[in-house]
C-alpha cells in the first residue's frame, strides 16, 4: 500500500534551533497513529509542519495528493476567543468550510449534519448557547463535533484529551475509533501509555528526534521510553549548524 | 410644537436632509465595522487610522484647497498605507498589529505635519478635524453612499472568514488562505468608512459614529447579529437626534451627534439587558438550572 503521508529527513524548529531533528517516517491511509512522547518532545511541532503552520527547516512532507485543507487539525490549546457572541451551532458550522466556502449557503442537509454532529458529541440542546457558556470539557466536545464536520481524509489531533474528565475522554475516543472504522487516518499526540496500548496499533515515540517508530507494543518497551527521557529538552543558544545531511534514519 | 422640533427643520431646509441622508449612509455602513472593531479589541485601531488619515488629507488640500476627491483621495492613500504596512509588519514579524500600527501612525502624522509647516501656510483644517455636516453637496453626498455601498457589499463577501477570524484564526489559517486578505480588506474598510466620515464628522470624530454604536450594541444582543442590527440602529438614532439637537440648542452638530451616541452609551452601560450595570446590581434570585 502506497503511503498517505511521508516525511523525508523532516527537521522542524524555530529559529534555527530544530524541535523535531531528521524524521523519516510514512503514515498508511487509514492508520490510526498514536505520537508519544515527553513535553518538549516535538509533537506539536511536527503537527504544525504536517498542517503546513510551519515550514521544514529541513527535509520534506509528502502530503500526495490532498491538500492541506483536506487535514483537520485540532490544535492543543485551540486559539478560541471565547468572548466572542458565537452560538454553538454556528460554531460547528464553520467546520463546514470546505464544502461551502466564502459564500455557500447552509442549507437544510447542512443544518441536519451539523445538528447530527452536535448531538455525536453529546451537545444536544446546546444549539442556541453561546461558545462563551460551555465549559471546559464542552467546548472539547464542540471542537471534536467541528472536526467531525470537516469531514477530512485526514485528522490531526494535539493531546485530545489533556484537562478532560473520563466520561468525555471515553466519549471522545469512541468518535476517533469511529473515524478508524470508517477508513480515516488518524494522527494523535498522547500522553497516557495505556490508552495508546489498548486502542493505537501503530506508535512514533519522539523525543526531538525519533526514537522508535512501529507497532505499539515493540515502540512503547521500558527501553524507548527511558530513551526518550533521557533525550533532555536541549535547546543549546550556541549550538553549531547541524552537519548531518542524510543521517540513516532510526526508525522507518 | 413637537412636529416642529422633530420632522418640521427636515421638511423646511434642504440641508437638514442632505445632513439625514448622510448620517444614514454612514450609520450603515459605518456600525457594523465598528462591532468588529470592537470585538476584535482593535477600537482604539479606528482612532489612530482616523489620525493617520489626517496628514493624507491635509496634503490634499493643500494640493489642491478644499477640493472633495483630492482630500478623499489623500485620505485614503495615507491610510491604506498605514493600514497595510502595519498588518504586513504584524503578520510577517513578531511585532503586533497595535505596535506596529502605533509606528506607523506616528510616523505618517509626522510626516503629514512636517510637510505642512514645509509649505508654511496658516490652513483652516477645522473643516477637515471637525467636518461640516450642515454643508454636504450633492458630490459628496454621493461619495458618501458609494462608500456605503462598496463597504456593505465588501463586508458581505469577508463576513464568514472575517467571522472565523475572529473566534479561531488558527482554524481558518488550516482551512483556508481567506485570512490575510480578509483582514486586509477589513482595514481597508475601516480606513474608507473614516475617510467617508470625515466630510461629515472631521476626522477625528467620524471614528465615534463607527465605535460608540458598537459599544451600545455589545449590552443590548449576544449575538453577532443582533449587535450589528442594534449598533446600525444606533448609530441612525444619534444622527437624527443629534440633527435635531444641533438645530434647537446651535450646538455644532458632528459634535452634537456624538454626544447623543454618547448619551445612549451610558444609558446601554446603566440600562442594557446583556450585562448592563443595574442588571447586574438586582439580578434577581439565581435560577434552578
Amino acid at each position: 500500500m502506497t503511503a498517505q503521508l511521508t516525511f523525508k529527513d523532516v527537521t522542524l524548529g524555530y529559529d534555527r534551533h530544530p524541535a523535531v531533528h531528521h524524521l523519516s517516517g510514512e503514515v498508511a491511509p487509514g492508520a490510526l497513529l498514536a505520537v508519544v512522547g515527553p513535553n518538549g518532545a516535538g509533537k506539536s511541532t511536527l503537527f504544525r509542519g504536517l498542517v503546513g503552520l510551519l515550514r521544514p527547516l529541513a527535509g520534506e512532507i509528502h502530503i500526495g495528493k490532498l491538500r492541506a485543507r483536506d487535514i483537520a487539525y485540532l490544535p492543543q490549546s485551540a486559539d478560541v476567543d471565547r468572548s466572542f457572541p458565537i452560538s454553538v451551532f454556528d460554531f460547528a458550522a464553520t467546520g463546514l468550510w470546505r464544502s461551502t466556502g466564502l459564500l455557500g449557503g447552509i442549507g437544510r442537509k447542512s443544518q441536519a449534519n451539523v445538528l447530527a454532529a452536535l448531538a455525536a458529541v453529546g451537545l444536544n440542546g446546546f444549539e442556541r448557547r453561546a461558545i462563551g457558556t460551555l465549559s471546559g470539557g464542552q467546548m472539547q466536545r464542540l471542537l471534536f463535533a467541528r472536526v467531525l464536520l470537516q469531514d477530512a481524509r485526514v485528522i490531526v489531533l494535539d493531546e485530545p484529551f489533556n484537562a478532560i474528565d473520563a466520561k468525555t475522554s471515553a466519549d471522545l475516543l469512541g468518535l476517533v475509533k469511529h473515524w478508524h472504522a470508517e477508513g480515516r487516518t488518524v494522527l494523535a499526540a498522547l500522553h497516557d501509555m495505556d490508552l495508546v496500548r489498548a486502542h493505537f496499533p501503530e506508535t512514533v515515540l519522539l523525543a526531538r528526534e525519533p526514537v522508535a517508530w512501529g507497532a505499539t507494543a515493540e515502540v512503547l518497551t521500558a527501553e524507548n521510553l527511558l530513551a526518550a527521557r533521557r533525550m533532555c529538552e536541549a535547546f543549546d543558544d550556541t549550538a553549531v549548524p547541524c552537519a548531518t545531511e542524510h543521517r540513516p534514519a532510526r526508525a522507518a | 410644537m413637537l412636529y416642529d422640533t422633530l420632522i418640521g427643520p427636515f421638511i423646511e431646509f434642504e440641508f437638514m436632509r442632505r445632513a439625514l441622508a448622510g448620517v444614514v449612509a454612514l450609520s450603515l455602513a459605518g456600525a457594523p465595522i465598528g462591532v468588529f472593531l470592537m470585538l476584535r479589541r482593535m477600537s482604539l485601531v479606528g482612532d489612530a487610522m482616523a489620525h493617520a488619515i489626517l496628514p493624507g488629507a491635509a496634503i490634499g488640500f493643500l494640493v489642491s484647497g478644499l477640493n472633495l476627491f483630492a482630500m478623499t483621495f489623500g485620505g485614503l492613500i495615507a491610510g491604506f498605507a498605514v493600514a497595510i504596512l502595519s498588518g504586513v509588519v504584524a503578520r510577517t514579524t513578531e511585532l503586533k498589529e497595535d505596535a506596529s500600527l502605533a509606528t506607523f501612525y506616528l510616523v505618517s502624522l509626522a510626516l503629514g505635519v512636517t510637510i505642512v509647516s514645509m509649505r508654511g501656510t496658516n490652513i483652516d483644517l477645522l473643516h477637515v478635524l471637525f467636518g461640516n455636516i450642515l454643508a454636504l453637496d450633492d458630490q459628496t453626498l454621493l461619495v458618501i453612499a458609494f462608500n456605503a455601498t462598496v463597504t456593505l457589499l465588501a463586508m458581505a463577501v469577508i463576513y464568514r472568514p472575517l467571522v472565523i477570524e475572529c473566534v479561531d484564526p488558527l482554524f481558518l489559517r488550516t482551512v483556508s488562505r481567506a485570512g490575510a486578505p480578509t483582514h486586509l480588506v477589513f482595514l481597508a474598510l475601516v480606513v474608507i468608512n473614516l475617510v467617508n466620515g470625515f466630510h461629515a464628522l472631521g476626522t477625528l470624530l467620524s471614528v465615534g459614529l463607527m465605535i460608540l454604536p458598537a459599544g451600545v450594541a455589545r449590552f443590548w444582543s449576544r449575538d453577532i447579529s443582533g449587535m450589528i442590527a442594534v449598533a446600525v440602529a444606533s448609530a441612525m438614532l444619534s444622527g437624527y437626534a443629534g440633527l435635531v439637537l444641533s438645530y434647537v440648542t446651535r450646538v455644532p452638530s458632528g459634535p452634537a451627534i456624538i454626544l447623543v451616541a454618547a448619551g445612549l452609551y451610558v444609558a446601554s452601560v446603566l440600562f442594557g439587558n446583556v450585562g448592563g450595570l443595574v442588571r447586574r446590581l438586582f439580578p434577581g434570585r439565581h435560577l434552578e438550572a
